[in-house]
């Protein structure tokens, strides 16, 4: 009798607390501005769902990456909603890591997103992560640097219209440099502009049957111009520049032009961390002789990984944090200018919000204007943009950043670096698999 | 005269010894300004050492944003804890090993510290499943576990070294006169070896405490100590060197001071049978 009973409590025990359990989602996200303030709207998703708590791990980029990657891979459990990259999207659904979101709600609204950010987070139709903002790169420059340098940029530039202007807005004796750029090494860091620029010279990665072009004269054309740039118009010790240490460098007035991620908008237009607030043009990414404006894309995505057992929370919450009805709720808490910007089409058709930011137009002209299944020019068996959405890449590009991080710093030739990158990745594609 | 040169000498140390110290403590120092600047002072060239805007917004911010007190519950619980076990663990081992050695004993110490050489992520998956099955993923249990078994072979090295200063006939008197084993270590071994037990278990929970590898890779929301913490603070894209800094100083902040209060301890220890 008393064994039973103590059975009986013991089930009871684990019922209730499997029960507690079921309604505490675990979910890992990268520390941002837009992510924080979600966070700090937590309150009105456990309003609205009383039964489901919210627990936050918020984690560095690469720490996370490195986290939440073993975890799904093992099949771990630990997360029920993951901030996962347009890089991983593709690659995770295709391993079956991802569940597909079939589950959003009405309002939802999956032909409200913005189509180039919609193919970059479905594969075969079915959306497997579901965006919460995007971006893509854009040219950002000093108008009244500018116009002291008597120059003007157009809404669409070309590579030599930037120079051109970028070398007369430079006063090494002031310390205004005309132009920044990242050279930090790293696949997310100077191989995304690189990548990007590429693509805008008309450049690839590798061609249909996997071969890498770095020696192909556009790869040469566009690091040689790169390096030649940035030695005549950019600061010093720009290899160690990243998006941050430019983004200081910007907002503290030393930049004449910074080419780089579109949410960098918000930032140097923010009077209060930035001194050059009122004094911003944007234009598109340059060209460099071919119609090709880098296709440079990115989002931070809601992806909720198979070994959930919460899935149907899960995907409450996702809908929460990535419908429209989330945009309004920031602007009423924060203002417009602060939503989460690049993702719905409905946000740019807002009066508001283009009133708020004046960035908005361009971001979406960016933003449309970068096509991630055809990234290049010329064929490629890849997609992506300013990646290619292949699982070697994050070590590959790390490592042919650091050459071209090498060549900007001038400890190595532009030649050499290229042919040691194209050694390296015709290495390890090798070893991949890819190249019989 | 020879005494001027003594003075002379002992300035020269006293300089050399402080600005070694300034230099070795500059980047605490650092990050603890860092930490009262605002986010465009942070990383204004060139830098502002002291006269700028003092705010406690960061402070403030970090408070708001995580639990503070969760993660330093979790890293206590974790360093103490693994240390203690560790200590339990080497005790007897090292004993062993310093006080009827074999043949082997040389190899078996080797054996123990070449588990260190191999780089962690080598075995991350490996030991990642082992702990899914097991249920020990996100829980104290599992980084205890872990951090006791990665730093036993310190601990048990650091011990044989000091065991190995104690007479062996100490022990023999003892168990002339009828201790028993257990007696031995317990009554005799230990208290002899306090100085060396301590300034291991002060070193031990120092290394638990800054263990970064595991301690982020095992845990989620429940276990993550205060390196889980400082990592929610940095961004790659948008400026965090201030509020990162907040962070650190105050996961830094417990261990910084209890090594200040048991620094005689810590000292005494490691030079410990220096003097002979």
């Amino acid at each position: 009798m008393l064994s039973r009973t103590l059975l009986l409590g013991a089930a009871s025990v684990l019922a209730m607390s499997s029960f507690a359990h079921a309604e505490t989602l675990t979910i890992a996200t990268v520390n941002n501005g837009d992510m924080v303030r979600m966070q700090k709207l937590t309150e009105d998703f456990t309003k609205k769902n009383p039964d489901i708590q919210l627990e936050w791990v918020t984690l560095e980029e690469n720490v996370l990456r490195q986290r939440v990657t073993t975890d799904i891979a093992t099949k771990g459990g630990q997360y029920d909603v993951m901030t996962i990259g347009t890089y991983e999207v593709p690659i995770w659904a295709k391993q079956g890591w991802l569940l597909p979101l079939d589950g959003l709600g009405a309002d939802y609204d999956k032909a409200d997103l913005l189509p180039a950010i919609d193919a970059a987070v479905s594969v075969d139709g079915k959306l497997y992560a579901s965006p919460f903002y995007g971006e893509s790169a854009m040219v950002m420059y000093r108008t009244d640097l500018a116009e002291k340098a008597g120059v003007k940029i157009s809404e669409k530039p070309t590579w030599d219209e930037i120079a051109d202007a970028a070398k007369k807005m430079t006063d090494k004796s002031t310390e205004t440099y005309g132009i920044c750029l990242r050279g930090k090494a790293g696949w997310g860091e100077n191989m995304a502009l690189l990548t990007a620029m590429s693509n805008s010279f008309g450049g690839r990665w590798f061609d249909e049957k996997w071969q890498p072009q770095f020696d192909q004269p556009e790869w040469k054309k566009a690091l040689t111009f790169y390096v030649d740039l940035m030695k005549e118009a950019g600061p010093p010790g720009a290899s160690s520049n990243g998006f941050n240490e430019n983004l200081a460098l910007f907002q503290t007035g030393k930049c004449g032009i910074w080419i780089d991620a579109t949410v960098a908008a918000s930032f140097v237009t923010n009077p209060k961390d930035s001194k050059v607030a009122d004094k911003v043009g944007y234009a598109l990414f340059p060209t460099g002789g071919v119609e090709n404006h880098g296709n440079w894309l990115w989002a931070w995505n809601l992806g909720i990984p198979a070994g959930t057992k919460k899935a149907e929370a899960a995907q409450k919450f996702v809908s929460w944090a990535t419908d429209k009805a989330y945009t309004e709720l920031v602007a009423s808490k924060e203002g417009w200018a602060n939503v989460p910007p690049g993702t719905r089409k409905s946000l740019y058709a807002n009066p508001e919000y283009e009133k708020a930011a004046p960035f908005a137009k361009i971001t979406l002209d960016a933003m449309n204007a970068a096509n991630t299944t055809k990234p290049t020019v010329k064929p490629v068996p890849y997609t992506g943009g300013q990646f290619v959405a292949i699982p070697e890449f994050q070590g590959i590009g790390t490592a042919v950043g650091q050459q071209f991080s090498a060549a900007l710093a001038g400890s190595m030739k532009v030649d050499q670096a290229l042919q040691s990158a194209q050694a390296l990745t015709t290495r390890e594609m090798t070893k991949g698999g890819y190249i019989k | 005269m020879a005494r001027s040169v003594t003075t002379q000498r002992k300035l020269t140390f006293t300089i050399l010894g402080w600005a070694i110290g300034l230099l070795i403590f500059f980047p605490i120092l650092w990050t603890f300004l860092t930490s009262f600047k605002t986010e465009g002072t942070a990383v204004a060239t060139p830098p502002q050492f002291l006269f700028f805007d003092w705010t406690l917004e960061n402070y403030h911010e970090v408070q708001s944003r995580s639990d503070y007190m969760k993660h330093v519950t979790n890293s206590v619980v974790i360093s103490v804890g693994s240390t203690l076990i560790g200590l339990a663990l080497a005790i007897p081992a090292a004993w062993a090993m310093a006080f009827s050695p074999t043949k082997r004993t040389k190899d078996v110490l080797m054996w123990m510290l070449s588990t260190k050489m191999m780089p962690p992520v080598g075995v991350l998956v490996p030991l990642y499943l082992i702990f899914r099955d097991w249920g020990l993923l996100d829980t104290r249990l599992g980084l205890v576990a872990v951090l006791t078994m990665i730093n036993l072979p310190i601990i048990v090295w650091m011990l044989y070294t000091y065991f190995k200063e104690i007479p062996g006939e100490i022990l023999e008197a003892a168990r002339m006169d009828g201790a028993s084993l257990m007696k031995e270590i317990v009554y005799v071994l230990t208290p002899m070896a306090v100085p060396g037990i301590a300034s291991t278990m002060l070193l031990n929970i120092i290394l638990a405490w800054n263990e970064a590898f595991w301690t982020l890779n095992l845990t989620a929301a429940n276990a993550a100590p205060l390196t889980a913490f400082i990592a929610s603070y940095s961004s790659p894209e948008g400026l965090f060197w201030a509020k990162l800094s907040a962070a650190s100083t105050m996961a830094i902040a417990p261990i910084l001071i209890m090594g200040w209060f048991s620094q005689k301890q810590l000292v005494r220890g490691l030079t410990f049978g220096a003097v002979k």
